[in-house]
């Protein structure tokens, strides 16, 4: 055994490596997954284009009403009424470009489902008898577990660099406050999101044989997840009820705190702690009861 | 070392604290045998195996594998064994090279050494030429050599291999049988497998344990167990319509004659000897013989007399059967 290595967090890398060359080696899945987020921002960017609501081009001046102004007031007007629309939206979403706002949501929403795939790829690994031949090898039970978090986690963090790129030509606008150093917080938020949605996920699918259990469970958990979280509409806005969820949301602490660090023309450091803890909080206690529920699982 | 290279004293699994899959089985495997473990589907071999292999935690009794403890020293116990599954377990986007590659990292084997055993074990398996493809382009018997490949790559002193013909077309599975042979006689390697396939034990397996409703019902050499059902059987016809018993019953070796259809069912151990005896002294006595044939006892004969001849609910785990079973009970009450 002198060849061997004795480090216990051996086949991590090999067995991340395995899950990101199922995305990378497989060009169709790998273009559709750059392709998603262009089609969701496209549609939704546009079709739930809340900036067009309040802009100038929107509001026009009754007839009798504009015949009292001499244009140059009109102009003054225009102006004043497109300024409040900006207002408005900046109040609101932070931000002037409802895309940037939306763009940031993406981000957080691919990491979801991206996390989501991964923990049903477990069911796969454990159907095709994947799992048990690496079971029977001395590859840590934890290092299975966890090569399918990191997987989803650098994938994530792949997305959201494409998704930011093509963002760029429709509109996207990153905030005053922003510095290239920024993205590397993003990253941190991203990781850490994934670490606790692929821990959840897992947890949930460890024990399936079939896929049609988890699926349904996930798709429960996807809706809510979503929607009731800032990634299309600020909280504040929301019903008291819907307020109360997305409030608990770690997708929303997750987005809030991306938004700042890219499109915000402040940054509040004491939220932006906060944000980093609640999103590290559920990082930590998901990652813990994932690997312990999978561990107890794995060693039956 | 020890003396076995696998024992199991008692070893016993319980699903859900109520279904015995395993039911205190005691065997033990010499070092450098092929050891077959046959069994109807749900008889308990897979759970057997998967204790054996690790994944599973006996609930009574205990093995070893080479002196190691499968429960205490599972760690050293994963260092020494190769697993060759039923399943094609190896990732159809990455090629058989790769492939090996990464069984190679799950034992935390250098690359240095872990390519250059690649190589080798790809030119045991007769891959060497497709290793750069994907193995999405290869057949059924190339992934089952693949798999025998991975499963060879940390030199283990023992093989498990689950079925490993299930599916091969007649040439892949005697070339398969071919790889297995060698290994037991050019590494000594000791090799535990299951099968469906009873002409497959009886060519490879220097001795076969029969397990049934978790429990093992026999266990001897091939030509034992054979044996066990009381020898070959001779039919013999004869011209005449008279009775023959009492005279064939005299002759030595016979053991059993019984009269059907006009012609005698005749149960003799070393039926080759024991025909011309019979040819003999039935015509001495006058008598000629119209037909005779000779049947010797096959592993097939021996499977069914041992297990019966119902079929078993379709290839289920354990656990599976366990959760149906838990299932059925809750539904009942």
């Amino acid at each position: 055994m002198n060849d061997v290595s004795k480090s216990k967090l051996h086949g991590l890398w090999a067995l991340t490596n395995r899950e990101l060359k199922k995305w990378y080696k497989a060009p169709t899945v790998f273009i559709l997954t750059l392709i998603q987020p262009v089609i969701w921002l496209g549609l939704l960017g546009n079709a739930l284009n809340l900036g067009s609501l309040v802009s100038s081009s929107s509001i026009t001046f009754p007839a009798d009403l504009a015949s009292q102004f001499t244009p140059q007031q009109l102009g003054i007007l225009n102006d004043f009424f497109s300024n409040v629309g900006d207002q408005i939206l900046q109040s609101t979403f932070g931000t002037t470009s409802y895309i940037s706002f939306m763009a940031v949501g993406m981000i957080a929403f691919t990491a979801l489902f991206t996390t989501m795939f991964s923990g049903m790829s477990v069911v796969w690994d454990r159907r095709l008898g994947f799992l048990n031949k690496a079971l029977s090898t001395p590859v840590s039970r934890a290092v299975i577990i966890f090569s399918k978090v990191l997987s989803a986690a650098l994938r994530s963090m792949f997305q959201a660099a494409i998704i930011l790129i093509i963002a760029l030509p429709l509109g996207f606008q990153f905030g005053d406050a922003f510095t290239p150093i920024n993205i590397l917080g993003v990253f941190a938020f991203l990781f850490l999101i994934c670490l606790g949605l692929s821990s959840l996920f897992i947890a949930i699918n460890i024990r399936s044989t079939r896929m049609e259990t988890p699926m349904a469970v996930m798709n429960l958990l996807n809706l809510p997840l979503t929607f009731a979280s800032s990634a299309f509409f600020p909280i504040e806005r929301m019903p008291d009820w819907l307020q109360a969820v997305a409030n608990v949301n770690p997708l929303s602490y997750t987005m809030n705190g991306m938004r700042q660090l890219l499109i915000n023309s402040t940054i509040d450091y004491s939220q932006l702690a906060l944000q980093y803890a609640y999103v590290g909080i559920f990082a930590a206690v998901l990652t813990t009861i994932g690997i312990v529920l999978s561990w107890r699982f794995l060693n039956k | 070392m020890s003396e076995d290279a696998i024992k199991a004293e008692g070893l016993t699994k319980v699903f859900n604290g109520s279904l015995v899959a395993v039911d205190h089985v005691n065997f033990s495997v010499k070092h450098g045998e092929i050891f077959g473990f046959l069994g109807p589907n749900g008889a308990g071999k897979t759970t057997t195996i998967n204790m054996l292999i690790t994944i599973l935690k006996p609930t009574d009794g205990k093995a070893s594998i080479l002196g190691y403890d499968i429960a205490k020293q599972n760690h050293e116990v994963r260092y020494s064994i190769g697993l060759v599954p039923q399943e094609y377990t190896a990732d159809e986007d990455l090629t058989g090279y790769e492939n090996i590659l990464l069984c190679a990292d799950l034992y935390g084997i250098s690359r240095e050494v872990s390519k250059k055993r690649a190589l080798e074990l790809l030119e045991l398996v007769e891959l060497t030429e497709f290793k750069d493809k994907k193995v999405q382009t290869f057949s059924g018997g190339m992934r089952r050599r693949l798999e025998l490949a991975c499963g060879l790559i940390n030199r283990p002193k023992v093989l498990f291999l689950d079925e490993p013909t299930l599916g091969l077309d007649v040439q892949t599975r005697a070339a398969t049988w071919n790889y297995i042979k060698r290994l037991k006689k050019e590494f000594g390697m000791t090799l535990f497998m299951t099968t469906h396939y009873l002409e497959e034990a009886d060519a490879l397996c220097d001795r076969i344990a029969i397990i049934d409703h978790g429990k093992i019902i026999v266990v001897g050499t091939p030509t034992e167990l054979k044996d066990s059902l009381g020898g070959d059987i001779i039919t013999v016809g004869i011209q005449k319509d008279v009775d023959i018993t009492g005279l064939v019953k005299k002759i030595e070796h016979v053991k059993e004659v019984k009269k059907e259809n006009g012609t005698y069912m005749i149960k003799s151990e070393n039926g080759e000897i024991t025909a011309p005896l019979i040819i003999e002294a039935l015509r001495k006595e006058g008598h000629v013989v119209t037909r005779l044939s000779l049947t010797k006892p096959t592993l097939n004969e021996v499977y069914l007399q041992y297990t019966g001849r119902s079929m078993r609910d379709a290839e289920e785990s354990g656990e599976s059967l366990a959760a149906k079973r838990f299932t059925r009970a809750r539904f009942r009450h």
